[in-house]
């Protein structure tokens, strides 16, 4: 503890972040009731997935950068896909395209709806776990459970499996997946997207802090649709580009505390993906009941409050669902499983909407077809400047509360940003350390 | 439980994806009788709670790759009645053991600016190269059907059955035309553990060998028929060397095809 102005200090720390993927910490230092520093810590092993795709085949890259996260192994399948897709100059159209965004609408529906009740909502309603809060609240818990249980559906049914599909190649498909079974998830998705619009009326009327941040937002806008796999580099700030120009207008650089590389612009600003990102780029296309349940629960046209991405969640959840059904009711059998992409050595980049942001790969492939060059940049290693600058500005009022009450207020803000920390390679140690 | 206590479970991670915890997280519909019968806790992903050891059942996901990671299992292993190594990564290594094939020195520098703030050992390495391990759980993930038997059975005090009969036998009850034989398709369901359910083959591709190596293994007659299907000798190597690299079959036939 210490007393503002008497020049004790302090060093507050969270070992373990819990509730979020992957392990990172927290390390916060005071003086005189002032905040030094705050710095994450994402101490997970490094993998160097980046190196070792060297000298593999270009084929391979989907199947093997999907492990890089197993909450979001469909978002890497997709952007290394479009990578590579892009270096051969092949488009994927029609009902090819729409299956892909088909099996994207299950992994948002699965991420979201375990951020939703499993990791989050504890927060809101005081308990340390989901396990916790159902037996208080059986009926909210089963229904986030459900709304998982029916993105998986979606994905097992085009991917073979939900964690690391494995029916996903460059192309398109191997196998496409039988009308009787894709019909068969009507009925479910029906149920999830009645579910998620009641759900997000719920949790509009929870307690939210009263803190609000002028965030650069970053995310893909496609001139007709909410974005999945498509899309100009946009941000609220004036980029505008299209994702072959990446490297000129996000940088990466190392920072010692953390085995993730942080990004910023070009003009050293840190910047914010995922869910409000896209929606305050991207909200005019929502589908219709999407917007309806944004209108409804008060959202505006920026939501610029991170402790609301649950209500942006639970909307683009919506908006998931609706999708899913408008594909499943339109023409979705094709010709063929998968277009042919032939080799042609060169560079290609690929960036596609991860649940918690974009996610941008780079390859460069020989005449052999093999990798020679590639990078790799997840969501949660360009938002971790921002985070840590949104939990100085939340704790900047706040330092002479408790050391407890500090951990639980920063790793709660942590949990907004549904921070994969697996994918920015990598566990939060909270300490706070006042000198 | 002689004591009327509840059984204690605890859910650990070392280097990986998170896909294999997140495989009992997908056990929606048992999830909330599970937890009402067991006590689940350290489980980063899910609960705040922190609960000290001891614990009857330890479920371990990831690989060794460092220093204080190899310290961690020991302390694990000392505090667990029962441990039980989930995936490719905790049970060979993982894909981030293709390391073990390379210089690590050089990884580091590649992907990092400054090399020297990043710990890491030479090698990736399965759990079971550290502490004593009871049962092993394979797949890349783990199949979720799979995993909760192991957990119930564990808990009941039974004896888990891990089958470690090959991807062909799944392959043939599900009634799959061999996609090897009758495609020319290069598969490596005849060396790779079952567990799955033939998923690959059933989404007509070759299996990847995300279950491991099965108990009895000919990788090198495997080997001269994906040759002779025109496979070259480095696609060969690439093709055992993946979420199993370190796997010993596995990395025996990619290192005979260096």
């Amino acid at each position: 503890m210490s007393e503002p102005g008497s020049g004790d200090s302090r060093r507050i720390t969270v070992d373990l972040l819990t509730r979020v993927e992957g392990e990172g910490a927290l390390t916060l230092r005071t003086r005189g009731g002032e905040l030094e520093s705050c710095e994450l810590r994402i101490f997970e092993p490094p993998r160097f997935f980046e190196a070792f795709l060297v000298g593999r085949h270009w084929t391979e890259a989907p199947d093997i950068t999907a492990r890089i996260c197993g909450i979001c192994p469909v978002a890497y399948q997709m952007s290394a896909c479009h990578a590579m897709e892009a270096m051969a100059g092949v488009r994927i159209d029609g009902p090819l395209r729409d299956l892909r965004r088909l099996l994207y609408c299950g992994e948002w529906i699965e991420s979201h709806g375990l951020h939703v009740g499993m990791l989050q909502l504890p927060d809101f309603l005081g308990y340390p776990d989901a396990i916790a809060m159902a037996r208080d609240h059986p009926e909210l818990v089963r229904t986030t459970l459900r709304l998982k249980q029916t993105g998986n559906r979606v994905m097992r049914t085009l991917g073979g499996r939900e964690i690391h599909p494995v029916n996903v190649r460059l192309g398109g498909f191997y196998r496409l997946p039988a009308r009787a079974d894709l019909q068969a998830l009507v009925p479910e998705l029906e149920w999830a997207l009645d579910a998620a619009r009641g759900l997000a009326e719920r949790i509009a009327e929870l307690e939210f802090p009263d803190f609000h941040q002028d965030y650069e937002l970053v995310a893909l806008v496609h001139p007709d649709e909410y974005p999945f796999n498509e899309g100009r580099l946009v941000s609220t700030a004036g980029i505008d580009v299209p994702v072959g120009r990446y490297d000129e207008v996000l940088v990466e650089h190392q920072s010692p505390h953390s085995t993730a590389l942080h990004t910023a612009t070009a003009r050293g600003t840190p910047v914010l993906m995922g869910p409000l990102a896209r929606y305050a780029l991207n909200h005019e296309r929502l589908t219709p009941l999407a917007r309806e349940t944004a209108a409804r629960i008060g959202l505006g046209a920026v939501v610029d409050n991170p402790f609301r991405a649950i209500c942006v969640r639970l909307v683009e959840i919506v908006f998931a669902c609706e999708e899913a059904l408008r594909i499943l009711r339109g023409t979705v059998s094709a010709d063929q499983a998968a277009v042919p992409v032939p080799l042609r050595a060169g560079t290609g980049c690929g960036a596609t909407e991860a649940p918690r942001g974009l996610c941008y790969h780079r390859y460069r492939v020989d005449a052999d077809g093999l990798i020679t060059e590639a990078k790799i940049v997840a969501p949660t290693s360009v938002n971790q400047a921002r985070i840590e600058a949104d939990l100085r500005a939340l704790l900047a009022g706040e330092l002479s509360r408790p050391d407890d009450e500090l951990r639980f207020l920063c790793e709660r803000a942590i949990r907004n940003y549904d921070p994969c920390i697996s994918c920015a390679t990598h566990f939060l140690d909270l300490r706070v350390e006042r000198s | 439980m002689s004591d009327g206590q509840p059984l204690r479970l605890a859910v650990w991670k070392l280097a990986s994806c998170d896909g294999c915890q997140l495989a009992l997280l997908d056990c929606e519909d048992e999830l909330l009788t599970l937890a009402s019968r067991v006590e689940i806790a350290p489980f980063a992903e899910v609960t705040s709670r922190t609960d000290d050891g001891p614990w009857d059942l330890s479920l371990v996901e990831g690989s060794v790759s460092t220093p204080a990671d190899a310290e961690r299992v020991r302390r694990i292993r000392a505090g667990s009645r029962v441990l039980v190594t989930i995936g490719a990564c905790a049970t060979a290594g993982g894909i981030q053991a293709l390391r073990n094939f390379a210089d690590v020195d050089a990884f580091r520098r590649a992907v990092y600016a400054s090399p020297e703030t990043v710990e890491a050992l030479a090698r990736s390495s399965p759990v079971s190269d550290h502490v004593p391990v009871d049962y092993e759980l394979h797949g890349c993930p783990v199949d979720r059907g799979q995993l909760l038997r192991v957990i119930a059975d564990v808990l009941a005090g039974n004896r888990p059955h891990l089958s470690g009969a090959s991807v062909c036998e799944e392959c043939k009850r599900a009634g799959n035309v061999c996609v090897l034989v009758a495609h020319g398709t290069p598969c490596l369901g005849p060396v790779t553990r079952g567990g799955c359910g033939a998923l690959c083959p059933s989404c007509a591709r070759g299996c990847y060998g995300c279950f491991g190596p099965a108990d009895t293994t000919n990788a090198p007659a495997l080997s001269a028929r994906l040759e002779a299907l025109g496979m070259s000798r480095p696609a060969v190597l690439r093709f055992y060397r993946s979420f199993n690299a370190a796997a010993p079959p596995f990395a025996d036939e990619s290192i005979r095809h260096e």
